[in-house]
């Protein structure tokens, strides 16, 4: 598998460099009721422009806000109609296709708690969970799952994050063991060495010797260790640009489907996808924005084709730091800003919805006079998905794994 | 402390510098501390003399030139296509194909007979920063480079002809000077407008912004304050990133095309600039010229919570992850009360007891690692594709960083690549194996500073090979 692509462009690099898959096998309880979910995270790095994947055509101030870079049905090429009030952006016809089926809900005017715009303490908040910046050093993935395993309610032997990526991110780090795994081209060392490093890190450094035994565990798991060559000499840096953007978007999305999919593989997971930072020329019907997009959208049908049957018992959940500012900025682009999309994917949900409670564009409707203000808190989107598809328990949600979120109650119905 | 003479100078080896080579420790066991303060004093010991290597401005002329006369040979490549296809298409009486894919062509064509010169340049840079690396005793003040470049990120991803000339005149520089300007020369340097898309920002009641339909971006406004300065969360507000935003429109650089001589270089332009004073941090800013931006930075420059953020981060990245306040806050009131002067802070950080009583605990990031592991077999030189690709793998590519922030610090973002490295140290292993004794090295390179285990396994290793590689994979290796 060759996912050494050299991306000229600093946002195609930062896909390749965030990219991440975690898992753990699925839980015991959901198994004896004769279910078997998968749930795959996908964070969008960068603060996605909400307005400008998902437009608001029915709001009468969308046109001045946006301007001729506002989706429109009658666009060049014309946005795809959701639900008379919403349209989606032309580059995503496979999320349009699930829409149809209802396998896919958009929920729009949604951020997370944080208030701020510092993308650095804002992927804090939407990876740790927790209700503001700082001091985290877990992710609410790898709490969910370790609640699950504390209740006995996840095979043992699987109870494990799996990081797919030479930085492992915050959503899935924390006490649940993180299983790392990067593609290559380098001859891996021989099982002998690896099990030698093993006991002298088991004698010296029990840290590296978990971090060590996780690789070795995956390499059991899948195969994906057996590369075919040592690294070339002169590979070269330079890049096939979008081409391989949207390329590495379907391999990573694709690759983590086919290990949720199998019968005895992992259950959970998360990919990261950076590049969504749109300062200068972010393009709307077409584009930068959009053709990142269009990458979003082969990776998720990357994910339905390779699930196969799989693909009934499936939530994919997009999510992104914070939203961008309502109006275009001076270069073409919008800067940082607060409410956004959430999009959600898969044959378990109950979609063919878009959730929103439209807070309007007017100037005095903004947040801050500025950003699309937020109305649905991201974390009652994400418990309720937790609880209702992995069945983890209503108390934890509220304490552990999204801590001091009582008062954000889990939202029913999203799937079933 | 009851350290002994050479674990100590192992320790200021591995924890201050680039990991011993062969002889370090035996040099510098008598006095670690001051050889370390004596590396600080050496003149002109953060200098790569690059009499040979192009300036930044000089390097984006030649990569914008090519491109240019790229793009005029895939003009001319189809204008001959298409001239082709019109005869192919006359002589059999064919209807006309589309023309698609033509220009794709046209394009291939071009590429190939002008090759970008944008790689050559990156790899040159990048020898020389791994031969600098390679050649010097301790490698303390190299350290500080990567510390810097890292705070001052930019990406080669985005401006790859200026990455490394960029470290060379902004930071290197000034890595031993005074902070305010190390701030001032990476914040006005093209590299680092182009990288925040600053060049391109107009004031909307400057005249360029009144003409045209482009105004703000507040993107370099908001990460000096953010991550090069005063830090997250230390008060500043939305208005002040707008205020500042306004004081730096103006700032860009000659556009390449226009001007042989000083395409790429640094220039104000008033036309773009926002008329008028400005208010950042409670203080007004009345001045008009370039002058009104460079008071903001002097001013940010010497700031106690710069100081408290500049001496967290050299304290982590040094020390340990979560680094002894008492350490944090000496360094911090060095910072202040020497006016931001970079060698003084450096000096206090290595003189301070705190910064030799933490264990070896803290994970070396990928290049430290593997200049660590080359500097040990006395190579002194390595091929720069084989280096960048490698840091690719090691998820830490040379000068592409995967947000302004940098390369993180701690230990939970670089674990997990533990196995990467294990692959990269079979490699190197490999292709070193036939001149490096393992034994060699763990008595003449590292004076026997490690532990029992290590050399058990070593001695115990089926092959050069297999020893090579425990030993560079080892705690000792890693973490210092």
């Amino acid at each position: 598998m060759a996912f050494r692509h050299h991306l000229t462009t600093r946002r195609a690099a930062l896909i390749g460099a965030g990219s991440l898959f975690a898992w753990s096998q699925m839980p015991r309880l959901a198994r004896a009721e004769g279910r078997d979910p998968r749930m795959l995270v996908i964070v969008l790095r960068g603060a996605l422009d909400g307005l400008g994947a998902v437009a608001p055509i029915g709001d009468p101030d969308w046109i001045g806000l946006r301007g001729d870079r506002a989706l429109t049905l009658d666009g060049k090429p014309p946005a795809l109609p959701l639900d008379g009030f919403f349209a989606l952006n032309p580059a995503m016809p496979n999320l349009h296709r699930l829409y149809k089926a209802q396998h896919a809900t958009i929920v729009h005017a949604t951020a997370t708690p944080y208030r701020e715009r510092s993308h650095f303490d804002g992927q804090d908040v939407l990876e740790s969970g927790l209700a503001r910046p700082g001091g985290a050093d877990t992710g609410w993935l790898n709490r969910a799952l370790a609640e699950l395993a504390s209740d006995g309610r996840v095979d043992p032997r699987g109870s494990r994050v799996l990081g797919v990526g030479s930085v492992t991110p915050l959503v899935v780090r924390g006490r649940a063991p993180v299983l790392s795994w990067v593609p290559q081209k380098l001859l891996p060392a021989n099982e002998d060495t690896q099990a030698r490093l093993l006991d002298l890190y088991k004698h010296t450094d029990p840290r590296l010797a978990v971090a060590l035994e996780a690789r070795m565990r995956l390499a059991s798991l899948g195969g994906t260790l057996t590369s075919d060559a040592a690294m070339p000499d002169n590979a070269p840096l330079s890049a096939p640009g979008m081409a391989g953007v949207r390329a590495y978007f379907a391999e990573a999305a694709g690759t983590a489907a086919r290990f949720l999919a199998k019968p005895d593989g992992p259950r959970v997971g998360a990919i990261g996808f950076i590049g969504w930072d749109t300062h200068i020329n972010e393009g709307a019907a077409s584009g930068q924005l959009a053709n990142l997009l269009g990458a979003l959208d082969g990776a998720l049908a990357a994910i339905e084709t390779n699930m196969g049957d799989a693909w009934r018992e499936t939530v994919v959940a997009v999510v992104t730091e914070f939203g961008r500012t309502a109006r275009i900025n001076g270069t073409n682009g919008t800067d940082h800003g607060t409410g956004t999309v959430a999009l959600l994917a898969g044959g378990a949900l109950r979609g063919g919805r878009v959730i929103a409670d439209w807070p309007g564009l007017k100037q005095a409707q903004l947040y801050e006079e500025r950003d699309l203000k937020p109305t649905t808190d991201l974390r009652a989107v994400l418990k309720g998905l937790l609880r209702d598809h992995l069945r983890v328990d209503e108390r934890a949600l509220a304490n552990s794994v999204f801590p001091d979120s009582i008062g954000i109650a889990p939202m029913a119905g999203l799937v079933g | 402390m009851s350290r002994s003479a050479k674990a100590e100078a192992a320790l200021a080896l591995h924890r201050f510098g680039l990991g011993p080579r062969p002889g370090s420790i035996a040099a510098i066991e008598a006095d670690p501390r001051g050889a370390l303060i004596a590396e600080l004093d050496r003149p002109a010991i953060s200098e790569i003399t690059a009499v040979d290597l192009p300036s930044s401005a000089k390097a984006f002329r030649t990569v914008t030139d090519a491109y240019a006369r790229r793009q005029a040979k895939a003009i001319t490549a189809k204008k001959e296509q298409d001239a082709k296809r019109r005869q192919m298409a006359d002589a059999s009486a064919m209807s006309e194909r589309p023309a698609q894919g033509m220009g794709e062509m046209a394009e291939k064509i071009a590429a190939e007979a002008i090759p970008d010169p944008g790689r050559p340049i990156y790899l040159e840079e990048a020898r020389r920063r791994v031969a600098a690396a390679l050649g010097v005793e301790i490698g303390f003040v190299e350290r500080l480079v990567w510390f810097w470049s890292n705070h001052f990120c930019v990406s080669a991803d985005k401006i790859r002809s200026m990455s490394g000339a960029y470290e060379r005149e902004a930071i290197r520089a000034h890595v031993l000077g005074r902070f305010s300007d190390l701030l001032l020369a990476a914040e006005g340097h093209p590299a680092m407008l182009f990288y925040l898309d600053q060049t391109i920002s107009m004031g909307a009641n400057s005249i360029a912004g009144i003409n045209r339909t482009r105004g703000l971006n507040e993107n370099l406004a908001r990460e000096i304050l953010e991550l090069h300065t005063l830090g997250v969360r230390t008060g500043y507000s939305q208005e002040d990133v707008v205020g500042f935003a306004n004081i730096l429109t103006g700032w860009t650089l000659v556009p390449p095309g226009d001007n042989p001589e000083h395409g790429g270089e640094f220039t104000f332009n008033p036309r773009l600039h926002e008329p008028g004073p400005q208010r950042v941090l409670g203080k007004s800013y009345d001045d008009e010229t370039v002058e009104q931006g460079r008071a903001v930075l002097r001013d940010l420059a010497v700031n106690p919570a710069t100081a408290t953020h500049i001496a967290t981060k050299l304290a982590r990245h040094f020390v340990a992850d979560a680094p002894p306040p008492a350490l944090v806050a000496r360094m911090a009131k060095a910072f202040l009360d020497s006016g931001g002067d970079l060698k003084q802070v450096a000096k206090v950080m290595v003189s301070s007891d705190e910064a030799w009583a933490q264990p070896p605990a803290k994970l070396k990031r990928p290049g430290e690692w593997v200049i660590g592991m080359v500097r040990a077999t006395g190579l002194t030189q390595a091929d720069p594709a084989r280096y960048t690709d490698g840091q690719v793998l090691l998820g830490e590519p040379l000068w592409r960083p995967p947000s302004p922030k940098g390369f993180p610090d701690d230990e939970a973002s670089w674990i997990d690549g533990v196995g990467r490295r294990l692959d990269v140290a079979n490699n190197f292993a490999e292709r070193i194996a036939g001149r490096t004794d393992p034994q060699d090295v763990i008595e003449t390179v590292l004076a026997s500073q490690v532990s029992p285990e290590v050399i058990q396994a070593v001695s115990r290793a089926e092959s050069r090979q297999q020893a090579l590689v425990l030993l560079f994979m080892s705690a000792e290796f890693q973490r210092r």
